[in-house]
């Protein structure tokens, strides 16, 4: 600690920090435009200066380190004045245009201008002016706004790492931001610069001229386009999204998001289904009211052996919608439920063996990490920028081992891409290596989960982890999961107890089932479940899964309900109601209600009672935000069988993960400049 | 002064198909990069810039900055970057002699402003030009870094000192005409050695 002086009165502060951080934590306020906490420091703006006593200049306060006795004034006469003339100077080259830009109300030079402008510029030559750049579908420029703070360059080169990264051509007055020869910015957490600049140059091109900042309705919720669960904010207005915006969460996502969470939201109101179907005896889908709709499903389920009808559950559902779900089909004795769509592998309640055990945060301490079968920037970006500030804040130390061939945004030791090539770790090169690691993290993706070798890759993996670790406070063995439904689902045992090693979709396309109930499941092959199958569909989407089905039921979509969801860590996080259903429209246990009621079975009065039931079995779901941490309790040794079979990533495509995403108008753009893919639904 | 046209990248009609360094060039450039860590080989960026212009008749091609990115494993627009910054690096064609006039403040006022112009119309080339025989490009640049012999103006790799307008005049033809020249300082003084003082001559 060390003791400094700011306007006169005295703090102790860390050592090493620097003097903005210092005055931060003091509560005065700096203005600043390139300094930001998560990223490295430029010192280019200048519009931090404050005065130290003993310089006969202003310091640039974001890059000078604290010193014990420091003299800091903030407020002083030098520094007013210091810093007018650098309002100036940076307003010289600035248009006029804040009435047509669509950072008005949160830009940052727009407030720091109202304290330090001039009113009047004394600037009677040519402004400069910079042709616009295009950088792809989702973010738009105004390069003559930007005053070269350089964030999103040190963004994209820092956090995102890619090879479309910004960068500043040129020099002087002829700088300018931009891509290597104008390509689009195709990373997946590109849109993070928009919130990073302080003007408007980059701005959101999907919510180019819809609002004013003060005109939204803010709502605090989770994201779950992805496992990793992301503190985001939802700007609405009117029942409407209208733009997605991260909240700082040090423990998940930092404070940034991917493109997916940002911008997939306009696909919630696209496609709908806001009313009953049933398909009628010449294959077409007809309205049917929710009575005869009910009536159809009593007598289909009642009059078909509980055997023959099997139940799957979507990737991004909410715990009480899987909880009342599993509980309607467990009174009904009907065993054949799953919450696996694809044939992913894990251990049946043991938790340790599909959650990210060395937690997000973890990721910071490791030391060595090993990625299995897991395209981990596509799958969870927010996971692959925080490896890279790993890696890059110690290249030499942090070593990262990859089974699978991806692009990733860090330098990694490529292994091989088949199951087979798992036993090169060891080899006494790559053995030393783990073995000397404290820490070290295993991410299997589901890559290696859905592999046909899956329980091999596992058993290989832990048991090679438990060779090499010794830390018995650390447990770093992970699996990475993809789906934000899919950690909830399976604490609540939404899965066949008795045939868990693979999952039902082989029994489904061998006809074994006469009724096939999904609630919102529509990643599965369509055209393979059997003609004779009854599918029911009950989902918030009109997407893969209507085509085949034969009755349809309607569902609020997450933006419209209050839900739990479990991230890949483990960790309960609840997602606030946005807005209020579209007509005609309930939470899914709602109409599992009016369902039990036809067959007599227990029923739920409203949400709380539904919660207060699941919490009696599945207690850590009520604790909120608190990770249950679990140990492997498994020491499993054998021979282990590996083909030739390639790993790869289960997303293909990062734009179209799920029903919202394949609806969304954005992501289709996305994925047809970026991927050259064209399968919009 | 805005940026002259050597510093905006080459039509693509103009641009070659491709570009590696040739077997000498590719010795130089390994012999550099041993110099750096192996971890921090991007500082070796600037020479081997250097390396692939001279290769190249002065200028850098698209392809030349992609394959110096390959070379290095660096992003290509790290490689722009320092090709847009540094003056000395030109992005579309100069001609044979790249004449490059100093105008920064103790050049000024040694009168490099008639020098420019005086070089304009004796070359009939603005500045941001290059003559039609491709001979000669004209472009003005900042402080070269030899005030103490100011005003100069560097052609290709070598400086021309102490200039005024006759002995610009002559340089030029010489050039021209492929005679030899004289670098460094044109007025007869040796490298910045202080200039003769009436005190000199009453001694």
């Amino acid at each position: 600690m060390v003791q400094i002086f700011i306007d006169e009165k005295a703090y102790d502060v860390e050592d090493g920090i620097t003097v903005i951080q210092a005055c931060e934590s003091a509560g005065v306020e700096i203005p600043r435009f390139c300094y930001h906490e998560k990223l490295s420091i430029a010192g280019n703006c200048r519009m931090c200066l404050v005065e130290m006593e003993n310089s006969n200049k202003p310091v640039a306060s974001c890059a000078m380190p604290v010193a014990e006795g420091m003299k800091i004034k903030t407020n002083s006469e030098m520094v007013v004045k210091a810093r007018k003339g650098v309002m100036e100077f940076l307003l010289i080259n600035h248009p006029l245009d804040c009435p047509i830009c669509d950072q008005g109300g949160e830009c940052d030079l727009q407030d720091q201008a109202v304290a330090y402008g001039s009113g009047i510029s004394r600037f009677v030559e040519q402004k400069r002016a910079v042709k616009d750049k295009n950088l792809g579908p989702l973010i738009k420029t105004h390069m003559t706004r930007c005053i070269h703070c350089t964030r999103c360059v040190r963004f994209s080169e820092e956090i995102a790492g890619n090879n479309s990264q910004l960068g500043a051509i040129g020099r002087g007055e002829d700088t300018e931001i931009t891509t290597y020869l104008e390509e689009a910015m195709d990373f997946e957490m590109s849109g993070n610069v928009i919130d990073l600049c302080p003007v408007g140059a980059l701005t959101s091109k999907p919510y180019e001229f819809v609002a004013r900042p003060w005109e939204l309705k803010k709502t605090e919720t989770i994201d779950v386009f992805d496992a990793v669960g992301s503190s985001i904010r939802i700007d609405s207005k009117s029942d409407k999204i209208l733009r997605v915006l991260p909240r700082i969460n040090e423990e998940i996502n930092d404070e940034w998001i991917s493109d997916k969470t940002r911008f997939a939201y306009d696909g919630i109101n696209n496609q709908r289904i806001d009313r009953y179907y049933l398909r009628n005896s010449e294959g077409k889908l007809v309205e049917e009211s929710e009575e005869n709709i009910l009536k159809i499903i009593h007598n289909n389920l009642s009059n078909t052996n509980s055997s023959h009808i099997a139940a799957l559950v979507g990737n991004t559902l909410d715990c009480e919608s899987i909880f009342s779900f599993k509980k309607f089909l467990d009174e009904l004795k009907i065993e054949n439920y799953d919450c696996r769509q694809d044939d992913s592998f894990f251990l049946p309640s043991q938790r340790f063996s599909y959650i990210f055990n060395s937690t997000i945060k973890g990721i910071d301490d490791s030391d060595l990490c090993l990625l299995v079968g897991t395209d981990i920037k596509k799958e969870a970006p927010i996971l692959s920028s925080r490896i890279r500030q790993k890696f890059l804040s110690s290249p030499k130390n942090y070593k990262i081992f990859s089974v699978g061939n991806f692009n990733l945004n860090f330098a990694v030791d490529y292994l091989g891409e088949t199951s087979s090539s798992l036993k090169k770790l060891n080899e006494k090169k790559n053995f030393d290596v783990f073995k000397n690691s404290k820490k070290p993290i295993f991410i299997l993706g589901q890559g290696a989960m859905c592999h046909d070798d899956a329980a091999d890759i596992f058993n290989y993996c832990l048991n090679f982890y438990q060779k090499i670790s010794k830390n018995t406070d650390w447990n770093g063995f992970n699996v990475l999961q993809t789906f934000s439904g899919r950690v909830g689902a399976l604490d609540l045992g939404f899965y066949n107890k008795k045939n868990t090693s693979r999952s039902l979709i082989k029994q489904i396309y061998d006809g074994k089932f006469e009724v096939l109930y999904l609630m919102s499941a529509d990643e599965i092959n369509f055209d393979k479940i059997p003609k004779k199958t009854f599918v029911i569909y009950h989902g918030h989407h009109g997407d893969k899964a209507v085509k085949r089905a034969d009755l349809i039921i309607p569902m609020s979509c997450f933006t419209e309900k209050e839900g739990i969801y479990v991230n890949l860590e483990g960790r309960p996080q609840i997602s606030s109601q946005v807005k209020f259903p579209i007509d005609g429209v309930n939470h899914s246990w709602n109409f599992l209600n009016k369902l039990s009621k036809l067959f007599n079975l227990s029923m739920y009065s409203d949400l709380n009672d539904l919660r207060e039931k699941m919490f009696l079995n599945h207690e850590h779901l009520s604790n909120i935000n608190q990770i249950k941490l679990s140990r492997i309790n498994r020491n499993k040794h054998g021979k282990f069988k590996f083909s030739n079979q390639e790993m790869k990533s289960n997303i293909s495509n990062f734009y179209m993960t799920d029903s919202v995403s394949r609806n969304s108008k954005i992501m289709s753009e996305c994925s047809l400049a970026f991927l050259k893919e064209t399968n919009v639904p | 002064m805005s940026q002259t046209s050597f510093k905006k990248i080459a039509e693509d009609k103009i641009q070659p198909k491709d570009f590696a360094f040739d077997r000498d060039n590719m010795l130089l450039a390994k012999k550099i990069l041993k110099i750096y860590p192996k971890n921090f080989k991007e500082s070796s960026i600037m020479p081997l810039l250097s390396i692939a212009q001279n290769q190249n008749n002065g200028w850098l091609p698209k392809k030349a900055i992609e394959y110096i990115s390959d070379f290095l494993e660096i992003p290509e627009i790290k490689v722009l970057e320092i090709a847009t910054f540094y003056s000395m690096y030109n992005l579309s064609p100069v001609g044979k002699f790249h004449i490059e006039v100093c105008t920064t403040s103790p050049c000024m006022l040694r009168g490099s402003d008639e020098i420019l112009s005086f070089c304009e119309k004796k070359l009939a080339i603005q500045v941001g030009d290059i003559s039609k025989d491709k001979m000669f490009s004209l472009s003005r640049v900042e402080c070269l870094g030899a005030c103490v012999n100011a005003p100069i103006v560097k052609i290709n790799e070598n400086y021309y000192e102490d200039l005024d307008l006759n002995s610009t005049d002559k340089l030029i033809n010489n050039i021209s005409s492929n005679k030899k020249i004289k670098i460094g300082s044109q007025s007869g003084r040796k490298g910045s050695e202080p200039r003769k003082s009436s005190y000199d001559k009453k001694r």
